[in-house]
């Protein structure tokens, strides 16, 4: 601590390079902790607590091949299998095609198997008796300003109805809330009856696109998947049964590798930032020869210079970083609270402040190890006689 | 040339710097004794070896052949972090550009030599207010060296090279860049830490009137000492 302001003093004999080299940290910084954050929301999207009871199958082929509905009683048959649902993607698009969110078409049952999904009594026996009833999340309710009674209109973009029409109206009768915060990004969804979209759709139909299983001990869920899938072995229809974590994981992996795309960009960016502050440090370093010389005329080791070379290399990221996370911390609270889980947002919490400030620190001794050793390295007599 | 108590000890001492494939020998066989306390002006042609041989007595750089004894240590034999910590501790350094760090401010410079000690922070701070208040700049502290005239300047550069109490100041050229008003004040100055403090002093100047503030004043020849008779001739 007692090197800090010698430390300071460096960074700031030229201020504006200073600042300019801290506002293209702060940049890169700002965009890791954005795109961790996306990336630990499309991985969160994986992992759920209720995930061991529940078991879903969906064609071996693909999640896009259907599966027959004669499967239903078959599953429900299965010794360890408590419930059975079922339920096909939609695809639907409110108003506008950026207006994108989930939307299924489900059982009456469907909503019996995810307790964690709050909603009163009365809201769950409308949704069962209303043939083009409805259920949304809260935050899918709160960002469209819909409530119970409303009449929605979606377009399909898969399913047309038996007429040609594309516009499939819903009668809000529910709206669901996530008793996990955590699981607040499956308030994003849009389920609507099942037996009415099987009746209504032009094509498919007794077609499901995936078994939702509820098994009744969790400690069998590999013996009952296994039996599911035995149903449909050597069949044109094989399932395969999973856990709802790999399920999502899957879907998730249809649209893209989220990871390796934020790798990708994230690699980019800072091999930039490497090429830019390497530089930035290599010229400080150059401009300060004959005060490194004076440092070690008067008894700073080799060592000590190194340390301290390096020291201002790790504090101008680290500095760079910590406010450039702070930005995406308060960037995603104002994304979330402004579109909700439209775009999936963790906070910028303690693994990606750990991850930011990791690489901050690695980045930092990248980019002062050359011209830190080139410090270290230098002559007094030479340094001090300018050669 | 000997000294009763020499502090520094030069026997047979050469430097040779290498070039590409060119020797240049700088400094041939050496002897000298510097007594403790006393204070000495090194003068001579440009490229007689002066900076050289002040360089090798601080620890700047280490000897081709012969030794150098400081307050007994035979600091050719060295290493690098050793000396480092040997000059720490011993060698005060004051030099014609003062070089100073330009970002600290005269306070935060005479302590630079103190961060490499146990002291606490505010004992170095009392510290380097003793030696600022020693060369009369106490109502600089907190100036920075671009605030701050040439000759104040070198006075905080003895501050700082006085401030962690070594033995032995190495002065190159240290009145090179002032008028003459300011040299005198830095002259008197040394002069007084050589009298009154015991600081035993050894100065490279091109100043005659620089060296008559010294005890005594050796010439350097082409990389040999001259004895006084044979300058005196000259």
């Amino acid at each position: 601590m007692k090197y800090l302001h010698l430390i300071w003093a460096a960074l700031m004999r030229r201020k504006a390079r200073t600042l300019f080299t801290l506002l293209s940290v702060l940049a890169a910084f700002l965009l890791f902790g954005l795109l961790d954050s996306v990336h630990n929301a499309f991985s969160n999207a994986s992992s759920g607590v209720a995930g061991a009871a529940r078991l879903i199958s969906v064609s071996k082929i693909s999640f896009t091949v259907s599966l027959p509905k004669s499967l239903f009683a078959r599953i429900q048959a299965v010794p360890g299998v408590a419930e059975v649902s079922y339920a096909n993607w939609f695809g639907g698009i409110y108003q506008d095609p950026r207006n994108f969110f989930p939307s299924e078409a489900v059982a009456p049952n469907f909503l019996d198997l995810y307790p964690e999904w709050e909603m009163p009594a009365s809201q769950r026996r409308a949704f069962r008796e209303t043939r083009t009833g409805a259920v949304v999340g809260a935050s899918l309710a709160e960002r469209f300003g819909w409530k119970i009674g409303d009449k929605i209109p979606l377009q399909a973009t898969i399913f047309p109805q038996k007429g040609g029409s594309n516009t499939w109206t819903f009668d809000l009768v529910g709206i669901f809330h996530a008793t996990d915060p955590a699981q607040r990004g499956n308030e994003n969804v849009f389920f609507f009856n099942w037996n009415y979209f099987d009746e209504a759709r032009q094509f498919g139909t007794g077609s499901i696109g995936w078994y939702a299983v509820r098994v009744a001990d969790p400690a069998h869920a590999d013996r009952v998947a296994q039996a599911i899938d035995a149903l449909s072995a050597d069949s044109d229809h094989e399932t395969k049964t999973q856990t709802e974590q790999s399920f999502t994981a899957a879907l998730v992996s249809q649209f893209a590798d989220i990871g390796l795309i934020v790798g990708a960009i994230m690699a980019a960016v800072f091999f930039t930032l490497i090429l830019l502050t390497g530089n930035t440090m290599a010229q400080a370093v150059r401009e300060r020869t004959p005060e490194l010389a004076v440092l070690k005329t008067i008894g700073f080791t080799s060592r000590s210079v190194l340390g301290l070379l390096l020291a201002e290399a790790v504090m101008l990221l680290a500095i760079g970083a910590a406010i450039g996370l702070v930005l995406a911390g308060i960037v995603v609270i104002a994304v979330r609270s402004e579109l909700g889980s439209t775009i999936p947002l963790t906070p910028v919490g303690g693994e990606i402040w750990l991850r930011g400030l990791g690489l901050a620190v690695l980045i930092g001794l990248i980019v002062g190890v050359l011209p830190a050793v080139r410090g270290m390295r230098l002559r007094i007599v030479d340094a001090l006689s300018g050669r | 040339m000997r000294t009763m108590s020499a502090l520094v000890e030069i026997r047979n001492l050469s430097k040779i710097y290498e070039r590409g494939k060119q020797k240049i020998e700088v400094l041939h066989h050496i002897d000298l004794d510097i007594g403790r306390g006393d204070f000495v002006a090194l003068m001579g042609p440009s490229g007689s070896g002066k900076t050289t041989l002040l360089n090798l007595i601080g620890g700047l750089d280490s000897p081709t052949d012969g030794t150098i004894r400081v307050a007994g240590e035979p600091i050719e034999r060295l290493g690098e972090d050793a000396l480092a910590r040997w000059r720490a501790s011993n060698v005060g350094f004051v030099f014609q550009f003062y070089n100073l760090l330009p970002m600290l401010t005269a306070r935060r410079n005479v302590e630079l030599p103190l961060l490499l000690t146990r002291l606490s922070a505010s004992e170095r701070r009392r510290k380097a207010g003793i030696a600022l208040e020693l060369v009369g700049l106490s109502d600089r502290a907190s100036h920075r060296p671009g605030e701050l005239s040439g000759g104040q300047q070198q006075r905080v550069a003895i501050a700082r090279a006085i401030v962690s109490d070594p033995t032995l100041l190495v002065c190159d050229e240290p009145t090179g860049d002032l008028d003459r008003q300011s040299a005198i004040e830095v002259l008197t100055l040394m002069q007084e830490l050589n009298r009154d403090h015991g600081k035993t002093l050894v100065m490279v100047t091109h100043d005659p009137k620089a060296a008559e503030y010294a005890h005594r004043t050796l010439h350097l020849d082409k990389g040999t000492l001259v004895p006084d008779s044979e300058h005196s001739a000259a």
